[in-house]
Formats: C-alpha cells, structure tokens, sequence
C-alpha cells in the first residue's frame, strides 16, 4: 500500500510540476530570452542580440507611466482598504451564522466575468448613466458629470474589481484575533478608538500588508479595466505591455516590460513574506505559548 | 484583616441570556481588604458576578455600588477595578513592560511615575529579568505573573481573577496560591476570586460565597463552610461528605436532640428547633468517622458494616464501607504508626462511630 501511495505521490507531483515547466516556465523563459532579442517589421523578431527593449524601459516616458500606474493601483488599494477595514469590524459584530452569509453574498457577483462587470460600470458611469441620471432626477446637478473615461472610472473600476481580495484576508486576520485582549484592553481603560489604534490595528497588520498587495498586485495588470473606463488616457503597466505585443509589435519591448513587472511583483511578495515571518516571530497569535 | 467598611455591594442583581436566569436577585457586599471567593460548578454565575462588576455586562436589574456610589452606568474603561483574565489575555505585540505599563499609559500617568511604578511591579511579581520578553517566550506561570502585575500596577480598588491559576499545573498552583496571598497581603486590595476549585478556595479567602444557579447558598469563612454547611448543596459541593437519612425521636435538651438513622438511635447536636418526626439529614465528614472492631463497640451506639474497598493515599487510608442498610460511607483515618495492625482487609465486619458534635444536622430537602 505504501509503494502504491509512493507511485501516486510520484505521478501526482509529477504531472503538475511538467505542466508548470511546459507552460509556465518555458513560456517565461522565451519572454526572458525575447527581451534580449532586435525588433523585426516583418517577422517580429530577429535572432540576434539586442538591448534596444530594455533602453526603452528607462525612457522617461515609460516612468511615468509606470510611475502612474503604481499610483492608481495604491490609490484603489487604500480606497479598498477604507472600505474594507470598517465592513470587516461590522461584519464582526454579527452572529457567527451571519458572518458566512454576508461573506457569501459578497463574493457571488465575483463569479460573473469581470469584463461584463466592467461594462456595466461603464453604463452606470455614462453621460445617460444611472448615476447622472439619478442625481439629475433629484436636481443636484444641471449637467451630467463627466465619468466616464478619467482616472477616477479607473480607480473605480479596479477598486469594485478588487474589494473582495481586501475584504478576505483582513477577514481572516480578524477572526484570529482573541476578544478577550480587547476586553483587557477596556478594563485597563483603553477608549474605543485607543483598543482600535493599540490592539486591533496592529494584530491585524499582517492581514492588511496581505489585502495590500492583493489589490495592487493585480491591478497593474488589468488592462481591460483601463481600456474600457480609462480609455486611451490612462494606461496601467499590463495595458503598456498589451499594446507592444499588438498594436506596436515592439516584442523585446513588451517583454522587457514583462520581466520588470515580475522582478516588480517578485520584491512586493518578498516583502510581505518578510513582514509576516516578523510578525509571527514577535507573538502572532497563535503560539501563546513557549 | 477583613475591615469592616463595605466597598461594593451587589443588591438585587439579575441577570437572563435569551430565557436562562443566570443570576437570580443577587445580594452581596464585599468589604475592603478582604480575599473573597466566589465558588460555585459550571454555569452557577459566578464569571457573571465578575464581569458585571468589572463592567464587560450590564445587570438586567439591580444596583452596583462602589464605596457608596453607583457604577452601573460607569464604562468598563472608567471603573476603579481591574481584572486578571483566565487567558490571561496578555498582548502578542508588546513587550512585558508594555504591557504592564498599558494601564498606565492609559491613565495618563506621568512618564517619569510609568517607569518606577513598571519596575517596581515587575519587582513584586519578581520578573525584573523579563521585561523585554514578548509573552511567547514565558512559560505559563510567569505569563500568570505579568498578568497579575498588568493588572496591580494600576492600584485599583478591587481586583478581580477569573479562574486564573486553573491553566497552571497542581504544584505550580500551590505555588500561585501562597503568591497571591502573600501579594494580596502586601498590596492591601481587596481579591475577588472566582473558582470552581474547593481546595483553593478554602486555603485562600478570608470569605466564601457558594454559588449555584444564580443563588448565594452560602456565605461564610472558610471553616464556618466546611464545618457547617446550611444546606445539602454547600455539604456536597465542599469536600466529600457522609449522608444518613432519619427522623428525630425527641428533643433532650435545647442543643441536643435523639434521632434513628441507618437502624440505630443517635444523640445529635444541633440549633435548628426540631420537633419529633422531623425528617432530617445527617452529615458527617469521612476524616470524623471512627472505625473499630464490632466487639470493642458493644455497650456504645454503633452502625455495623462490612469493608468494600480500601484505598491507600499516603497521608490516609480511605475506606469504603457498606453498611446493612445498603448505604455507603467512606471514612478517612490518618496512619497510627504504633499500630502495625492498622489496615482492614476486604469484607472485614467494621462497627462506624463519631463523636457527638462532630456532626452536621439538617432539615430534609427533596432531593431530586
């Protein structure tokens, strides 16, 4: 029985790492070796040696794209953060039964296609959109706003996308959190908002460094959110990257642009895997004792 | 020790989750100075006497007065009074000091006053070493310590200890035990203590209070609840006790009256006024029971039984005896080291005795 659980363990592990090799590795490599190469009209790129794709990446231009497009990203991630920090402690205050079904019903329109979400936004943002017309409806404005297609759209789109990738872990951070230190925190005459910033805030951190980078992360990459809220203006680092592969044919460009987006992503997680390993080794909440 | 001031007096206290009465119109004062213990099993209320005075519930109904001034309507956060949690609920992130220095901070003590009054705690509970510890790196017992000193430090009026050596192993807990007096001593606050532990609450209070279902069963010093119990309850739940099941005869003098138990005519002490035909229930501690041969008792009152079980503890000898009557008694005799012959073998004739006095007498309760 055990060889025959060996075999298995073998070929269970086995499938899976060949088919991360085949299709995540390879391809990674290829875009590797692609930054390297010289651009070609027709045939897209030559097999010879080239560092054009990379010089291109320390253009100026392209930095403050890239500079914009971490700005938008950490601009949704605090937005889902004031969101998500303040829903969480309600959500807490709810029966254990509760809490399940808010978290559920939270997460049931994310099973729709999230381009169809985004096209929703988009009549909802529109000159003739709900919004417009809603506020118009109660006379609060005279003209329709103008939404759609600015910065803000893109913000609003990729925080509606991404809440739920706060909400969880923060979520999750909470639940561990023993009540009993709050309790203590009062009878030793912390107020409300001292428990907040002295007990709760910090315990939770873990789970707000986790949320963080769950938004961020990716919402440099969701060029669809761009191009239908954003329009040609307001570009996000995997819009920059999809226009050298299809509209430019700049592939060693695209690619370049790949690889520091993964070195980019890469250094966030190691961050993160630092902060939390600290944080458990400085009294997480679970290993109370020696 | 005990003073005779009152500092907080529960009155008329109730308190109800969903359709469970968890406390039932309460009625206590507590005195300063004192060690008070708050005994009771699982589920009698004494955590929600506990919790109401440290101010985490709110009384349905009733009155909570703390040196004569109500503080129901006082925040946990502003009460005078502070807790030492089973848990100890000791903060992961911060360092032993920062958490004995928290209530401080709080209170917006001077920051020259935070440091000596810090130190001087960790003195107390003698962890000076640790101050820079996190509370993962303690072992249970001095976690404990810090507790306690997180909770002093802020000299509160009365301190409140919810169970809080019941995590620790026996020898550690004897160890606690004698700290917490000897702190309770030095410090001059009044303790109150919740456990469902009978031995710790005996060898520490100045008081008793026996909880069961919401109700005070009794109040009294440690001896007057061993000793003289006021009901079947408090018999039971204090220590092991003999039960024997009668009726009085007749009265013989204002203290004493004759009563048949178990088949045989007793002459017992007793306050309560008991007429003839009374039913009553005799107690009688298992280390009051005198065992000897069945000839030596001859010409004295005496039960005869037949030894069903012997257990050896060390400082006793624990027998189980079956009396003719069916009912069971167990009896506690300490070693007599010039008797090599003292040890009973199994299904040995034994004749019980006690000495008249050593009893407790009780009106009969229906028991359920």
């Amino acid at each position: 029985m055990n060889k025959q659980f060996n075999q298995f363990r073998f070929w269970a592990i086995g499938l899976a790492t060949s088919w991360l090799a085949l299709f995540v590795l390879v391809p990674s490599l290829m875009v590797l070796v692609t930054s390297f190469l010289t651009r070609d009209a027709d045939f897209l790129i030559q097999y010879k040696f080239s560092l054009e794709g990379w010089k291109s990446v320390f253009d100026p231009t392209f930095i403050s794209l890239l500079w914009d497009s971490l700005s938008m990203s950490m601009i949704t991630a605090v937005i889902c953060l004031a969101i998500a920090y303040p829903f969480v402690m309600c959500l807490m205050g709810l029966p254990q039964r509760w809490r399940g079904i808010v978290l559920f019903l939270l997460i049931v329109p994310f099973w729709t296609n999230s381009l169809v979400r985004i096209y929703a936004i988009q009549f909802l943002l529109g000159k003739k959109g709900l919004i417009n017309e809603a506020l118009q409806f109660v006379g609060l404005i005279d003209k329709p706003l103008d939404m759609l297609y600015s910065q803000f759209a893109v913000i609003f789109g990729l925080s509606y996308i991404l809440l739920p990738f706060m909400i969880l872990p923060i979520y999750s951070s909470m639940e561990r959190l023993d009540f009993k230190l709050l309790d203590a925190a009062k009878d030793l005459g912390a107020s409300a908002s001292q428990r907040l910033m002295r007990i709760t805030l910090p315990l939770t951190l873990p789970g707000i460094i986790a949320g963080c980078l769950m938004v961020v992360l990716p919402a440099m990459g969701m060029f669809f959110v761009a191009d239908l809220l954003g329009g040609s203006k307001h570009a996000l680092l995997g819009n920059v990257i999809k226009n050298q592969f299809i509209q430019t044919r700049d592939w060693p460009f695209g690619a370049a642009l790949s690889i520091l987006m993964i070195l980019l992503l890469s250094f966030m997680l190691w961050l993160y895997y630092r902060a939390t390993k600290m944080s458990n080794r400085e009294g997480g909440i679970n290993d109370s004792n020696f | 020790m005990t003073g005779c001031q009152p500092l907080l007096q529960l009155s008329g206290v109730s308190k109800t989750y969903a359709d469970n009465t968890v406390l039932d119109a309460l009625d206590l004062t507590i005195y300063d100075g004192e060690f008070l213990t708050l005994l009771g099993p699982s589920g009698c209320g004494k955590t929600t006497v506990l919790r109401i005075i440290a101010g985490f519930e709110k009384e349905d109904q009733g009155q909570v007065m703390l040196d004569e001034k109500d503080i129901s309507i006082l925040k946990a956060e502003h009460r005078p009074v502070n807790t030492v949690f089973q848990s100890y609920a000791l903060f992961p992130h911060m360092t032993v000091y920062d958490n004995i220095a928290f209530g401080l901070i709080m209170h917006k003590v001077p920051k020259a006053d935070i440091n000596e009054r810090v130190l001087e705690a960790l003195r107390m509970v003698r962890l000076e070493s640790f101050a820079q510890r996190k509370p993962h790196q303690l072992s249970g017992g001095q976690q404990q310590r810090v507790a306690i000193a997180r909770a002093v430090v802020n000299r509160p009026r009365l301190l409140l200890l919810d169970e809080s050596l019941s995590a620790l192993d026996y020898k550690l807990r004897q160890e606690m035990q004698i700290e917490l007096k000897r702190l309770q001593r030095q410090l001059n606050i009044t303790f109150v203590y919740v456990t469902h532990d009978q031995e710790e609450a005996l060898s520490m209070s100045d008081r008793i209070v026996v909880l069961n279902k919401g109700k005070v069963q009794q109040i009294g010093t440690p001896r007057e609840i061993y000793e003289t119990p006021v009901n079947l309850f408090v018999a039971r739940f204090i220590g092991e006790i003999n039960q024997f099941d009668g009726h009085v005869v007749r009265r013989i003098d204002d203290k004493h009256v004759e009563v048949v138990a178990e088949g045989a005519d007793w002459v017992v002490k007793t306050d309560y006024p008991f007429a003839a035909n009374d039913k009553v229930h005799v107690l009688l501690r298992p280390e009051d029971v005198r065992l000897t041969k069945p000839e030596l008792a001859a010409n004295t009152v005496h039960i005869e039984g037949h030894i069903h079980e012997c257990n050896y503890k060390g400082k006793t000898l624990d027998s189980y005896i079956r009396l003719s009557t069916g009912t069971k008694v167990i009896a506690s005799e300490f070693f007599d080291e010039d008797d090599p012959d003292f040890d009973y073998r199994l299904g040995q004739k034994v004749a019980l005795q006690w000495i008249t006095g050593w009893e407790v007498v009780l009106p009969y309760e229906q028991t359920i």
